[in-house]
This record gives structure tokens, sequence and C-alpha cells, in this order.
């Protein structure tokens, strides 16, 4: 028996500040994005979904990216971050968060992060950045190259970041940190976690309600064995995180996006704000522009195969034809669905919900049809 | 009753001319929650070492090959209803496929259970 599909490098993995602790929860370890990072812990990927699902699950992502861009005001900033990004950062309100893609100059995906506006009035001018860990160091350094000389960009490998996601992550954080409770979703505040310092996002990327919390490094620990002495929290790895997020329908970067994939062909339209759409003004906007007005050429979607079996990331999506017309991008198992998923790209004329398709696994076509997203209705907090 | 173990962590169970195949318990530990299993048609020929099965955890696929040649005589049908069986009782319930032996010889390339456990103790 072997597996085929775990990723082998040569390079030396990093480790987050919470490496020690994964190991000692009896965490499966593996490298993702040049880091040792737990996969699953003993009770295993369904049981972690689930959970996630049905209560709450701590996720320690301190791998990603975060940094500052630190400008004289936020107009200056704001500007200097739409010239890589399609997302309207100008009219990002004090205290709230959006998704957007840094794009290159033919609307290719460079990678894909969340922007927070600082909701402190003295900060006025600083947004922060998430990215993903596999992209930092190009992202860092493609920021670096593109700011004007009167906004700067500050990494911050010092801060660690938790994922803190699910129906009972509100009471859960709450008991420690109050003043999250009410936070709407795609906001942001600065606050104490017991004592600490931290910034939290109400967000995550498993489709639930939850929340992200950045913290200084030493102080990550406290913070995650907090948490966990919550009744309502289990620690969860990349494994379940990868399922909660197609089934939330959303992307992994170098997957279901990257450079060849523009946000139009991605189905990431309603993350390019009116303004934007029609003033431009960021790299590849007039791809952009030309597949809002005519429509791409290719769709990201939805797919549901029918029966119990799996159709994995590069299976070929075909016509009743047997005629190719696309390729799965993201495909596995729902524990929530209970059953078969995918996402990938099929020729536009193809992309249509409910639309019959097959997909071809080890030779054989499985029927699948085109499937609306997310696959699970998410849990997202509105107010 | 002779058990024989294979360093892609396969068992087959020795019953007369016959085999009983199907992953280990520690294979099934290693994959996690096991959610698909494809089985080959009764009556195919396979090869030693080709692959026979697919097992799919939430995660990956994998493939399972036959610990020796022979034709699959029976399939355990059950495990497309109850894939999880795999993870509940690898060596019992959880088995994958029965094989004719076409060649008893190749049994003595496979390990015996202390081997196997040495193995696995070595990894």
């Amino acid at each position: 028996m072997t597996e085929s599909n775990i990723a082998v490098s040569d390079a030396p993995l990093l480790r987050t500040p919470l490496h020690a602790l994964h190991v000692a929860h009896g965490a499966k370890m593996a490298g993702f994005a040049g880091y040792d990072m737990p996969i699953q812990y003993p009770t295993g990927i369904l049981t972690e979904h689930l959970h996630t699902r049905s209560a709450a699950g701590l996720f320690d992502v301190s791998h990603m990216g975060q940094g500052f861009l630190i400008g004289p005001d936020h107009r200056t900033t704001a500007l200097a971050l739409e010239a890589m990004v399609p997302a309207d950062i100008l009219n990002l309100a004090p205290g709230r968060q959006r998704y957007t893609q840094f794009l290159d100059e033919t609307g290719g995906i460079l990678d894909d992060l969340m922007v927070t506006r600082s909701p402190d009035p003295a900060e006025d001018g600083v947004l922060m950045l998430v990215v993903n860990a596999a992209c930092k160091d190009q992202d860092f350094a493609h920021v670096d190259a593109h700011l004007p000389a009167n906004v700067k960009l500050i990494r911050a490998p010092h801060r660690a970041l938790l994922a803190l996601q699910g129906p009972k992550a509100a009471e859960a954080l709450a008991r420690h940190c109050p003043d999250t409770a009410s936070m709407p979703f795609m906001s942001g505040i600065s606050t104490k976690f017991d004592n600490i310092d931290c910034h939290v996002s109400r967000s995550g990327y498993t489709g639930e309600d939850g929340y992200e919390i950045s913290m200084r490094v030493e102080k990550v620990e406290r913070v995650a064995r907090a948490l966990m002495s919550e009744p309502e929290v289990k620690l969860i790895g990349l494994g379940a995180r990868d399922s909660l997020r197609l089934e939330a329908g959303l992307c992994l970067y170098g997957h279901d996006i990257d450079r060849t994939t523009s946000p139009v062909e991605g189905a990431l339209v309603w993350s390019i704000q009116k303004r934007r759409r029609e003033e431009g003004g960021f790299p590849g906007a007039e791809r952009v522009q030309r597949e809002l007005r005519d429509g791409p050429s290719r769709k990201r979607v939805g797919i549901l195969p029918e029966g119990r079996q799996p159709a994995r990331e590069g299976s070929e999506i075909v016509d009743q034809n047997g005629a190719k017309i696309g390729v799965v991008t993201s495909g596995g198992f729902g524990p929530s669905l209970n059953g078969p998923l995918a996402m990938g790209y099929v020729d536009t004329v193809h992309a249509i919900i409910g639309a019959p398709v097959q997909l071809v696994v080890r030779g054989k076509n499985l029927p699948a049809k085109i499937a609306a997203m997310p696959f699970v209705p998410n849990g997202y907090y509105r107010g | 009753m002779s058990v024989r173990y294979t360093k892609d962590h396969e068992y087959i169970r020795i019953e007369g001319d016959t085999g009983v195949v199907g992953i280990t318990d520690y294979a099934q530990g290693q994959l996690g929650d096991v959610v698909f299993v494809e089985l080959p048609e009764v009556g195919k020929r396979v090869g030693k070492g080709e692959q026979a099965a697919v097992v799919e955890s939430v995660k990956a696929a994998s493939e399972v090959y036959a610990p020796v040649s022979g034709e699959v005589v029976e399939v355990n049908s059950a495990l497309e209803g109850a894939p999880a069986t795999v993870n509940e009782d690898a060596t019992g319930n959880g088995w994958f496929l029965k094989v004719k032996l076409a060649n008893a010889g190749e049994l003595d390339s496979l390990m015996d259970e202390a081997a196997y456990k040495a193995y696995c103790d070595s990894l």
C-alpha cells in the first residue's frame, strides 16, 4: 500500500511556536509550505472536522505570513495596496476586513490574502495583512518592490496566529475576551485575551463562525492552552482544515487558484467591489474587466460526484460524450456532507448548476453534477 | 493459520490454496478514516506487487498491491457500504479480497508476524 500525494522536499522544515504542543498531543506531523505541521491528532480528520462544525476547533496557523502596511494616512496606504489588489481598500472602514488577491500584470493570482484596517484612530494608515505560508516570502518581496516611498511593509514573524472556528467559538472566546462576542463577521479589534495583547478578527476559512487571533510568539502557548481548556474546544489539524474549506467552497492557493487563473475565472468576482470593477487601476485590470464584460472562457465550479467515490485533484472533467471540458483542482470526501465533493474549472458553457458531467478516475468515468457552493451552509455571524 | 506481510503493509492470511488480503492495522492507522474502497472484479488475475484495490481516506487515495500472484475469487462487497470497517477491524471483517494462489512459493518472500512487527517498529 502506498500513498501517492505526500509532498516531499529536501529543505529542513520550520516549526511554529506550538510545535512541541502538537507533538505532545499526538499529532501526526508532515511538511506543509515549508513547516512541520499537525495534519491530524489521534481522533482523526473525520472527528476533527465534525467537531469543528458542531462545537469549536482550534487551529495553529502561525505558519501564515503576517505583516503591517504603514503609511501616513489611510488614503495613502490604501491606494498603495490597491495598486496590487482588485478590492476596494480605500472605502474599507476602520476595523473592517476584506479578502482579496495579489494579481500579476496579466491578472493571474499571485496569492490570496486578508486585509484588515486598524480600528484604532491613532493607527490611521495601518493595514494588517495575512498571506499564505507558501507564498509569504514572494508576497512580501512583491509588496516591497511596489510600495511608494512613504508606505512601509513591516513583516511580523514575531507574531503567531490561531484560528478558533465553529458555532461555539464565540462563547468559548468570550470567557477570555468578552469584547469579541458582538464583533460582526469580517471585522477586527485590538483587545486583551486574559491579560495578553492580541488582534482578533471575526473570520476564518472553514465556513463557520469563528475568529483568528494574532499575538506575539511568546504568548501563543498561553492563549492556546487557555482555549484548549474550554470544554467546547478541541485541537484540529490541517487535514480537517482542508476538508472544512472545501465544503465551504473556499479556494486553496496553488490548487484552486494560481498565476494561470484570474479572479473572474476563479469565481471571486464578489471580492472585487464595484468601484474597482469600473475604475480598474490594478494589475491585470484589462483582462479582469474584459472577462467581467464578455465572460471568462472557463470558470471555477463545485462538483458533486454521484455515489461514494471521491475524485481527487487532477481528475479530468469530461462531458456526456467523453470530451474534456475541465479539470478537478480540489477533491475529496466531505465529512459533514457525508459524501464526495470537488471543485474545478470547466469551460464556461458547462458551468451551469445541475448540469451532468463525468469525472475520470483511474480510467473510469464517474457521473457527477455541477453544484452550487458552499456545499454545506456557512455559519458566519451576521449580528 | 499462517499470515504473511508485505513492506507496503498488506497482509495475506492463508486458508488452504486461497489467501485473504487486506491492509494491516498499522496501515489503517496511518491512513486515517477510510471513506471509500475500490475492489477488483472477481476473476481478475493479479501479479505479485500489482495494484489490486484502492483505499481512500479523507485526505488521499492509496493503492493496495497483491502480496502474491493469483486469481481474485471473492471480494468483500460489504466494504462498499461500510468502508470504516477497514479502520475498525482491518485484519478481520475489513478484508479486501481473496486470491487463489498461483504460486505458493511466493509466500516465502513475505514477512512473518515477528518480522513485520520489527519492520513497523523500525519505521
